[in-house]
């Protein structure tokens, strides 16, 4: 019988291949049959990379030989769309980039190429990373593993779901909002966005500057440690990159927590949140208490400002980073018409799905003359007073702990017809994002069969220990690595 | 905020986004929404408050002027939709 070498989380994989008893090869094959079989239902990628991926096995293997292996070497990794990769594809999500081939890698692929790891594929997302459920994708929808009729959350939407359906161990997503935890949180794994300036954005496609962070998504928080150990640090090619050393990630796993003071800001579970997320949450409260934690209720007034905040500042950053796609120099272009204004403007309209015009229009208008001072400017004052009060929280708290989406995934198609509904699915992930805070999300159970998010934010380069007290509750908790059964007809 | 049509063509043309007839109302009428919804930050008082551009203070971030190799021209220009001389082709600008 073959083993379902694709159910192993990255660490107990490495510890396979390290002891000689699998070879990365026999691992990436487990995979690529899994999304093989899988993937016709779930629709976790835009590019299958197989060929390189079984290269990039056998060289992993030669390493093992050759007693040179990291932790990530031989480990089948997916790499969310917006990541640029040399020679690969790459898509945005987006028809304006259908066809672009980047000429260069980005930071976070070389250091998982100098690693070792095996690029299964480009994980789908929605269209440069605006949307909270990977439907907005111009490559069609992910499903969420765990009910195929539901949303997997976004914009990292295919980099959670391949996760949860054993299309890859780990995989790499980005955070602007709340597109690592969200998704996380409905496809039942640990989404991790580090403090903002802790990986580096170089080949990471931009969309709102100031908020963009790129962070891995796995099935155990071992496993995003060991993925931010491989990323994190500093980078020259970004100069908001942190230039401090990161600690290494790992030595923060298996301590005890006892002490560990915690904050629950009530403002997070006021309307809108459903029971049985609530539930949950408290539940997972409970435990931090048995751990000898100290969990306190704490109120943080202003989260209730941060969705329009965000939603004034990433669309204003957005739609600068996007004027960009001009049809001039690489992406789609439109020559038919009869000027070169002319040509662009239709390039735009053919190039771009509806979200990303909304967002690009909405920023335009707040940066526009007249109204700048009232919505860009007074959004950025507001930013001033959130992060002001997340500072003041963390001179009590080590760490603060909140439901990661309001709801469990939400059924495809039902928040597509109103774009405020579809924001809404991040009001819990927004406030750490506007405030550059490090913020994890791991499993905290299940609420009507659907996997409930748990969010631990930390102070600033504070990973260390958010990842401490997420593994501590994982241990105690023992919902780790649970994979959804797919179905029979999806999983043949 | 009830934005006008003719708002709604001024910014797409700031945008560069040609619009249908059909867009510009659908459009209209879902920013109009949108920017309802903003409308509460007007009661927060921000007088005295600096405004956050990036959420870490950062000094600006010099390197030293020394010449390093760039992506060869051809590698650029791969994904170019027409290019003629080693340069990307475009319509004239300037009549």
């Amino acid at each position: 019988m073959t083993r379902e070498l694709w159910r192993l989380t990255a660490h107990e994989a490495h510890e396979l291949l390290r002891r000689r008893e699998i070879t990365s090869v026999e691992l990436t094959e487990s995979v690529l049959r899994r999304i093989e079989a899988v993937e016709p239902a779930v629709h976790a990628y835009i590019t299958i990379t197989a060929e390189l991926a079984l290269q990039q096995a056998r060289e992993a293997d030669e390493r093992f030989a050759a007693g040179a292996a990291t932790p990530l070497t031989g480990i089948p990794v997916a790499v969310k769309d917006v990541i640029v990769t040399k020679g690969v594809r790459t898509t945005a999500g987006s028809r304006m980039l259908e066809n672009f081939i980047p000429p260069y890698d980005s930071h976070v692929v070389e250091r998982l190429r100098r690693a070792g790891a095996v690029i299964v594929g480009k994980a789908n997302m929605d269209e440069f990373a605006m949307g909270s459920s990977t439907e907005r994708s111009a490559f069609g929808p992910t499903r969420n593993p765990w009910s195929l009729d539901r949303v997997p959350g976004g914009s990292s939407g295919g980099s959670a779901a391949a996760v949860a359906a054993g299309e890859c161990l780990v995989a790499l997503g980005s955070d602007t909002g709340g597109s690592i935890r969200q998704p996380a949180a409905l496809c039942g794994v640990v989404g991790l966005d580090p403090t903002y300036g802790r990986v580096s954005r170089y080949g990471l496609i931009a969309f709102g500057s100031s908020l963009d962070q790129i962070g891995p998504i796995g099935r155990d928080v071992q496993d995003v440690a060991t993925m931010l150990d491989c990323i994190g640090g500093h980078d020259p090619r970004d100069s908001t990159s942190n230039p401090d050393p990161m600690p290494d990630m790992r030595h923060y796993l298996g301590r005890e927590i006892r002490g560990m003071r915690i904050g629950v800001p009530q403002e997070y579970f006021a309307t809108g949140i459903e029971p049985g997320v609530r539930e949950a949450v408290e539940r997972a409260l409970r435990t931090f208490e048995d751990l000898g934690c100290i969990v306190e209720e704490c109120s943080l007034p202003s989260t209730k400002y941060a969705l329009a905040v965000y939603y004034l500042i990433a669309p204003s950053e957005a739609s600068a980073n996007l004027a960009r796609y001009d049809g001039v120099k690489y992406g789609f272009s439109d020559r038919s018409h009869g000027s070169m204004w002319e040509n662009m403007e239709h390039t735009r309209a053919k190039g771009f799905g509806d979200e990303v015009k909304r967002r690009i229009m909405l920023g335009t208008y707040a940066l526009s003359a007249g109204y700048y001072d009232a919505y860009y400017l007074k959004a950025q004052k507001v930013r001033t007073i959130i992060h002001r009060e997340f500072a003041q929280a963390f001179e009590r708290y080590d760490v603060l702990a909140t439901p990661t989406s309001p709801v469990v995934a939400f059924p495809l198609g039902s928040r597509l017809d109103d774009p405020y509904t579809m924001y809404l699915a991040d009001i819990c992930t927004l406030p750490a994002a506007v405030a550059g805070l490090p913020a994890i999300s791991l499993p905290c159970g299940e609420s009507d069969g659907l996997p409930v998010g748990l969010q631990l934010i930390g102070n600033f380069f504070d990973e260390g220990r958010l990842l401490q007290a997420a593994h501590a509750f994982e241990r105690a908790f023992g919902w780790a690595n649970r994979l959804p059964e797919l179905p029979p007809s999806a999983a043949a | 905020m009830e934005l006008t049509p003719e708002q709604v063509l001024h910014i797409a043309k700031l945008a560069r986004i040609a619009l249908t007839p059909e867009e510009v109302e659908r459009f209209r009428s879902q920013l109009s929404s949108i920017l309802d919804h903003f409308a509460v930050l007007s009661e927060v008082p921000t007088d005295d408050v600096e405004p956050t551009a990036y959420p870490l203070p950062l000094e600006n971030v010099m390197r030293a002027d020394e010449v390093s190799p760039s992506l060869p021209r051809e590698d650029v220009l791969a994904n170019a939709p027409e290019q003629e001389d080693g340069m990307f082709r475009v319509r004239a600008v300037l009549e």
